[in-house]
């Protein structure tokens, strides 16, 4: 072994106790879930085995295709919104408000939502979306609909708009974050240069804040592809999502089964990350 | 917290326990030599913690300086005793827990899950509690772990008096049994460590019965505006989008087929036990109607179905008795509407753990003699569920609500919730009418499948279609 220098040892002394908690809290479980998932299960209890009908069942279910292409279409319609959401709510943040304290204030009046729990923030959209809710009764005293809009609920539409409202935010932090470490004199040089605004944002801001939107990005992926109680709740219980069928699969003890499918899940989704890190070098660019 | 509270009430038996040690031996051969023949037929493991269970028996018995009759001396030490009861919503009911300290001295835990959870933790926690309060049907599927302990009948005082739906099938002479897991057929073991289920009164119960009813459909008469008789309405087309069905795969397969056989699609042999085909088939019929946008939702838990109904999102759907209750308290107009199929009935019980013992054993058999002793089945009986034994649970209601709750007769004053509410104004009459109307009526119970987990495959096909 060679001799570690003072900064080696300091650098593993910062990094020993992260690394202990990771092991111990991530890299030991992800663990113990490949291996529960060669295991074997029936009515009510699971034992050890090796067996692969976990995977082969998942892998070969017309089931499996068909709600990872739901949870799938969840994902990118709520990527498509938030990003939206998130880039116009950052620029204005960023651009459009001049004063420091301003800034910091109205990020703040952002993330009061975020008080209080986010199941709690999905559900009050029931009240509001339902037959007799507001925005039914709204709808219907303003003379533009004549029966309930019945499609506001429990629909792909509820569980896509309660996606947005709750992960718009993870957006928009990353992206203020780029957007406002943007050189002003950039900008100005390039609307002395005859830029207009929409070649300033096309060539300069949004290049700019892709470490930003990507970062974002992963956030709102991951946490759509492994969400279960949005889909359940929003959509009255009939879509199917990845993370709902784990959960119904532990409820029912299959926990090999529910173990066989996380790391599927887990596969995708970083699948998933990886592509997305190809477009954009964030440690790179951040 | 198990084993401290043990070794308490073990050091607190020493030193009775020390003088009585010979004693205690000889009574323990004593009781072996009257053990049943099916005891003695099992060797091994099961011989040995039955001896311990005699042997602690006994060890009471001493300490307590009487053989029979009502321990007293112990009630010094059962104050320490704690025992942890989980279960489903129903029952586990803190006045419960609060009037077994004040009437037997000792501290009930109780905790409430959902049944697919009280299922999980009954098969895999076994250390985890020491009374389940469960259904039947999770009985059935529970038993094999070993995790349940049967009771001796012969210390169950009202043994005699519960119905007997629980104990022969049949409520009355003439009665006909009805389909699926019909509490009886899963009752009795044939020992006390027994595996395999008896059908006839072995002397050892799985569950004592405790709480049970028979379930329907829910409506809003407000909103349908006619009268509603059959299951088949829960398809009908007049509802599209406003019905609903509960998404728990085991009731809720069975509440589809009560539709598809009254709809006459299918006929089935046993709803409680269908083949793959008759899943498929009925199946294959609610997912059709899925995609017709015959469901507004599918609910999970109790309030989910409280809050689609009182919110008018649905007129129609499978629901609960409490949550029938629960949507009029809010004085809109709910009918758990009995139809000429019949009921899905359900039926809950106390189960002993496998693991207790001692003085913690006595107290559960305390608590179940208690349980059924009157106080409780009042106290579920005005919430409009059954107790296992009517004629204790009448001690404790007057007139009014026992004529109201149990004989379908006309309330004579406003029926009172026990928290107090008014639950139904004078006049009103039960929906479904009296007792042997009622559970007269059951055509099947909440079971579990030979090919479950085949139901519960399709059931999730059903759901992501």
């Amino acid at each position: 072994m060679m001799t570690l220098t003072k900064t080696d040892r300091t650098s593993w002394l910062l990094a020993g106790p992260m690394t202990l908690i990771l092991a111990a809290f991530l890299v030991l479980p992800i663990l113990t879930i490949i291996v529960v998932s060669f295991w074997a299960f029936n009515e009510f209890t699971f034992f050890p085995a090796f067996v692969f009908d976990n995977y082969l069942f998942t892998l070969t279910s017309k089931v499996t295709l068909a709600t990872y292409l739901k949870t799938l279409q969840f994902v990118i319609l709520t990527w498509v919104f938030c990003t939206v959401v998130g880039f116009t709510v950052a620029y204005f943040l960023a651009f459009c408000v001049k004063s420091l304290a301003w800034q910091v204030a109205l990020f703040l009046l952002c993330t009061i939502p975020f008080w209080t729990s986010n199941i709690i923030r999905m559900i009050s959209w029931v009240p509001f979306l339902g037959r007799n809710g507001i925005a039914n009764s709204a709808l219907m005293s303003l003379g533009i609909v004549k029966q309930p809009v019945e499609w506001l609920l429990f629909s792909d539409f509820s569980v896509v708009l309660a996606f947005v409202h709750l992960y718009a935010l993870f957006m928009v932090v990353p992206i203020f974050n780029t957007l406002i470490r943007i050189d002003k004199s950039l900008i100005e040089a390039a609307r002395d240069g005859g830029a207009n605004g929409l070649q300033i944002l096309t060539n300069i801001i949004i290049p700019l804040a892709k470490p930003g939107i990507m970062i974002g990005s992963i956030f709102v992926v991951t946490l759509v592809m492994g969400d279960f109680i949005t889909v359940r709740f929003m959509s009255g219980g009939q879509s199917a999502s990845v993370g709902r069928i784990i959960s119904n699969e532990i409820s029912l003890l299959q926990y090999p089964a529910a173990a066989a499918d996380a790391v599927i899940l887990l596969v995708t989704v970083l699948i998933m990350i990886a592509i997305m890190m190809r477009f954009v070098d964030i440690r790179k660019e951040l | 917290m198990y084993t401290n509270l043990q070794a308490e009430t073990d050091r607190a038996f020493a030193g009775e326990q020390a003088a009585g040690r010979r004693q205690q031996q000889n009574d323990q051969q004593d009781e072996e030599k009257t053990m049943t023949d099916t005891t003695k037929t099992t060797k091994g493991l099961s011989r040995r913690s039955v001896l311990k269970g005699a042997a602690a028996t006994a060890g009471v018995a001493l300490g307590s300086g009487a053989i029979t009759g009502f321990p007293t001396i112990w009630a010094q030490n059962i104050k320490n005793v704690t025992l942890r009861q989980f279960g489903t919503g129903v029952s586990n009911l803190n006045e419960v827990a609060q009037k077994v300290k004040q009437d037997l001295g000792f501290t009930l835990e109780m905790t409430a899950l959902d049944s697919d959870t009280v299922t999980q933790r009954a098969a895999t926690q076994p250390k985890s509690f020491d009374i389940a309060d469960i259904e039947y049907w999770i009985a059935k599927k529970v038993w094999p772990t070993g995790n349940l302990q049967a009771m001796d009948t012969k210390k169950i005082k009202q043994y005699d008096n519960i119905v007997g739906i629980f104990r022969n099938g049949k409520l009355t002479p003439s009665s006909v049994i009805a389909q699926g897991t019909a509490p009886h057929t899963v009752g009795f073991v044939d020992g006390k460590n027994g595996k395999k289920f008896v059908d006839h009164e072995s002397g050892w119960m799985t569950l004592i019965p405790t709480i049970y009813n028979a379930d329907t459909l829910g409506i809003r008469p407000d909103l349908i505006k006619r009268p509603i008789t059959s299951w088949t309405e829960l398809l009908n087309s007049e509802f599209k989008g406003k019905a609903s069905i509960l998404d728990i795969s085991s009731i809720g397969i069975m509440d589809a087929a009560m539709v598809c056989e009254a709809r006459g699609d299918i006929k089935y042999g046993d709803k409680g036990n269908m083949t793959k085909e008759e899943i498929d088939k009925t199946m294959a019929i609610f997912t059709q109607a899925k995609k017709d946008g015959q469901f507004r939702a599918f609910w999970k838990s109790f309030d989910e179905s409280v809050n689609l109904m009182s919110s008018g999102e649905v007129v129609i759907q499978s629901m609960w008795s409490p949550a029938i209750a629960a949507v009029r308290s809010k004085g809109i107009d709910c009918k758990y509407q009995p139809l000429k199929e019949g009921y899905r009935s359900w039926g809950g019980g106390l189960g002993i753990a496998a693991s207790l013992s001692g003085l913690e054993l006595d107290a559960a058999y305390e608590y179940i003699n208690w349980y059924l002793s009157g106080w409780v089945g009042g106290f579920l009986m005005r919430q409009g569920y059954y107790s296992a034994v009517p004629s204790t649970s009448q001690k404790f209601m007057s007139a009014d609500e026992w004529g109201y709750w149990f004989e379908g007769k006309k309330a004579q004053g406003d029926i009172l919730s026990p928290q107090g509410a008014v639950m139904e104004k004078a006049g009103a009459v039960r929906d479904g009418g009296s007792f042997e109307e009622r559970m007269g009526h059951v055509a099947c119970w909440n079971s579990v499948m030979d090919e479950n987990q085949y139901m519960v495959r399709k059931w999730n096909e059903f759901v992501a279609a």
